[in-house]
C-alpha cells in the first residue's frame, strides 16, 4: 500500500497525543503527577497539539476537505466515520478535565475523577477506532489482523509513556512507576513488533492468482498481458512494492530507535537524575518519534492488496 | 445511507462474461470510457493523455493471463474486469460519509460525487480493484453498469444494457437480472458452470464468470511437433540442393 506522508503524521502525532494526555489523566488520577502548574499545562498543550496536528493532517489527502464533516455521518458502518466521531468527542471529558486539573484542582472531588476516567476510556477507543480502519480491511492480509490493534494502542502508550518521561525531567521530576512502566512497555513494543514481523513473512492472503481469476483448475496462473502499457492508480495506490533489502533494513532502523535507543535513554534517568538523565530522556523521545514513523512507513509499504494478484503479483 | 440495504429487493442486475469467447478486443472498455465519459460520472479524466505517461480513469481494464498445467501446457485467458456490485459490498460499507451506496431496487453500487471526500478508503477495501479516483474532481468513481443507459426511455429497448455489453464483438459478455434464477443470465450460469473472482473475500459478487471451456485437441494427444532443420538425407533432393548451395 502506498504509504501516505499525511497519513503516517496523522496516525504516529495523535497516537502519541491519545497516549500523552491519557498518561496525564492517569497520574493525576494516582496521584503521581506533581503539583506543577507549567508541567502539567506543557503537557497537555503538546498532547492536545499531536492530537489536533494528526487529525488536521488527515484531511490533508482528502478530495474534498471541506466536506470533511461529512465522514462524521455513518458510525454505523464506517469505522472511520467511528474514529472521527470518537476524535471529537474525547475532545470534550479530556479538555474538561484538562481545565479542571490546571485551574481548579480540588474542585468536584466526585465528579472530576469520573470525568477523567471517561476521558482515558474515550482516548484509547479513539486509537482502537484508528487502528480498525486498517484492521476492518479484508484484501490487505498484512492489516487484517489481530495485531494491528493491539500495535496501535500499545505504541500509542509507547510514545506516551517516552513524552511524559521527558515532560517530568523537563521540569526538574522523575517518576519512578513512569520510568519502570516505560522500560517495561518498551521491551514489549520490541517483542511485539518483531512477532508481527514473522507474522507478516510467515502467512500469505487466502486470495492466490488462481482465486482471483478463478481459472486454478486449469493449472498455473500468470499475468500474461497488464490491462495497459502505464502504471494506474489502482498500481500506485495498492501495489506499491519496497524492495526486499531496504525492507530489511529499515526494520532494524525501527526496531533500534522506536524501542532499543529509546530504552537504553531511559536507564540513565532511573539510576542519573539531573541534567544528564533529563538530556537522555529528550533523546529518547527524538529517536522513539523516529523509529515510530520508520515503523507507521513499513505497516504501509509492506501491506500488501489483493488488486495486485491481478497486476502480476504471486501472492498477496 | 452506507449501511447495505437492509430489504434488497431480490433483483440483481450484474453481468456475466464469458472467459471462453473473450478475445481480448478491449473493444468493452473503450466504449465504457465513451459512454461515461459523459454519463453519470463524467468526467472520466485522464491527464496527460497524448503525452509521455498517459492516465486516466477507466471502469473496464482488459487483463490477460497465462494459465500453464502440470504437463506445461498453456492458455492464453483473456480477463475483463470490472465493479462486480457485490451483495455485501465492502466498499459501501467504510464509507464514512454515506457517498457510497447500494441501490435497494437493483442492487447497482454506485457513488454520490456531490458526498464523496476523496478519502480513497473504499477503493482499499474492494479486493479487485474496481474503484479509481479521479484526482482532478477529487472523488472516487466506479463502473454505474450504465445506469444511465439500462433505463434510459429515450434509447430504444435493445440499446438498454450496458456499454460494454452492446459493444462485444463476439458476446461475451451479458446482462440480466441474476436474482432471478429463472434470467437467461441465470440459466447461462448454471449451465456453463459459473463462479465467483475470490469467494473467500466474503463480497458474494454479483457479476459471473464463465470458464474456458476444454480443449478440443488437448487431452492426450501429442502436441504438435516443434520444427527441426533438416539435415541429413532424409531431406529432399530440392531441399539438400538450396542447402548446399548456401553452405558454400
Amino acid at each position: 500500500m502506498h504509504p501516505a506522508k499525511s497519513v503516517i503524521f496523522f496516525t504516529t502525532a495523535s497516537g502519541a497525543g491519545y497516549g500523552l494526555v491519557f498518561l496525564l489523566i492517569a497520574a493525576d488520577l494516582a496521584g503521581l503527577l506533581p503539583a506543577s502548574f507549567w508541567l502539567s499545562f506543557t503537557g497537555y498543550a503538546v498532547g492536545f497539539a499531536l492530537i489536533s496536528g494528526g487529525l488536521l493532517s488527515s484531511t490533508f489527502h482528502l478530495g474534498h476537505p471541506e466536506r470533511a464533516w461529512r465522514a462524521l455521518t455513518q458510525w454505523r458502518s464506517s469505522w472511520l466515520s467511528r474514529e472521527g466521531v470518537m476524535a471529537i468527542f474525547t475532545f470534550i471529558p479530556t479538555g474538561l478535565f484538562a481545565l479542571h486539573q490546571l485551574f481548579w484542582p480540588g474542585a468536584f472531588p466526585v465528579l472530576a475523577p469520573l470525568v477523567g476516567l471517561a476521558g482515558m476510556v474515550a482516548a484509547a477507543v479513539t486509537v482502537y477506532c484508528t487502528a480498525m480502519i486498517y484492521a476492518s480491511l479484508k484484501p490487505v492480509h498484512g492489516w487484517h489482523n489481530g495485531y494491528v490493534p493491539v500495535g496501535y494502542l500499545l505504541f500509542s502508550l509507547i510514545t506516551g509513556l517516552v513524552l511524559v518521561n521527558a515532560l517530568f525531567a523537563l521540569f526538574g521530576f522523575s517518576s519512578l512507576p513512569f520510568l519502570l512502566i516505560g522500560l517495561g512497555a518498551l521491551v514489549l513494543g520490541l517483542v511485539f513488533k518483531i512477532a508481527y514481523w514473522r507474522f507478516l513473512d510467515g502467512t500469505q492472503s487466502l486470495s492466490t492468482p488462481e482465486s482471483a481469476t478463478g481459472l486454478g483448475e486449469f493449472g498455473r496462473v500468470s499475468l500474461f498481458e497488464a490491462p495497459h502499457t502505464e502504471a494506474n492508480y489502482l498500481m500506485q495506490e495498492m501495489g506499491f512494492r519496497i524492495a526486499r533489502k531496504h525492507a530489511t533494513k529499515l526494520r532494524r532502523i525501527a526496531l533500534l530507535c522506536a524501542f532499543m535507543l529509546p530504552f537504553l535513554l531511559t536507564l540513565p534517568g532511573i539510576f542519573a537524575a539531573g541534567t544528564v538523565g533529563g538530556l537522555c530522556l529528550c533523546l529518547a523521545v527524538v529517536f522513539c518519534a523516529l523509529g515510530m514513523v520508520t515503523e507507521r512507513w513499513l505497516f504501509f509499504a509492506e501491506a500488501r492488496h489483493t488488486v495486485s494478484l491481478y497486476y502480476g503479483a504471486g501472492h498477496a | 445511507m452506507t449501511s447495505l440495504p437492509k430489504q434488497p429487493s431480490g433483483k440483481k442486475l450484474g453481468l456475466v462474461i464469458d472467459l471462453d469467447i473473450c478475445v481480448g478486443c478491449h473493444a468493452c472498455a473503450v466504449n465504457c470510457k465513451e459512454w461515461n465519459t459523459g454519463g453519470h460520472s463524467a468526467p472520466l479524466t485522464d491527464t496527460d493523455p497524448y503525452g509521455a505517461a498517459p492516465s486516466g480513469v477507466w471502469f473496464n481494464r482488459i487483463h490477460s493471463f497465462e494459465v500453464t498445467n502440470e504437463q506445461g501446457a498453456g492458455r492464453t485467458v483473456n480477463f475483463p474486469k470490472s465493479c462486480l456490485h457485490c451483495e455485501e459490498a465492502p466498499c459501501v460499507t467504510v464509507c464514512p460519509t454515506g457517498a457510497s451506496y447500494k441501490r435497494e431496487e437493483d442492487g447497482i453500487v454506485l457513488v454520490n460525487a456531490d458526498h464523496c471526500i476523496g478519502c480513497k478508503l473504499c477503493s482499499w477495501a474492494c479486493p479487485y480493484g474496481a474503484r479509481e479516483y479521479d484526482a482532478d474532481a477529487g472523488v472516487m468513481k466506479k463502473c454505474t453498469l450504465c445506469v444511465d443507459k439500462i433505463y434510459n426511455p429515450n434509447l430504444p429497448e435493445e440499446s438498454r444494457v450496458p456499454a460494454c455489453v452492446s459493444s462485444c464483438p463476439t458476446g461475451a459478455r451479458s446482462f440480466g437480472d441474476l436474482g432471478d434464477p429463472d434470467s437467461d443470465v441465470s440459466r447461462l450460469v448454471a449451465s456453463r458452470g459459473g463462479f465467483d473472482l475470490m469467494p473467500e473475500q466474503e463480497c458474494r459478487p454479483t457479476n459471473k464468470y464463465l470458464p474456458p471451456r476444454p480443449k478440443k485437441t488437448g487431452d492426450g494427444a501429442a502436441p504438435a511437433q516443434a520444427l527441426t532443420p533438416v539435415t541429413d538425407s532424409s531431406a529432399g533432393l530440392l531441399a539438400r540442393w538450396v542447402d548446399r548451395i548456401l553452405s558454400a
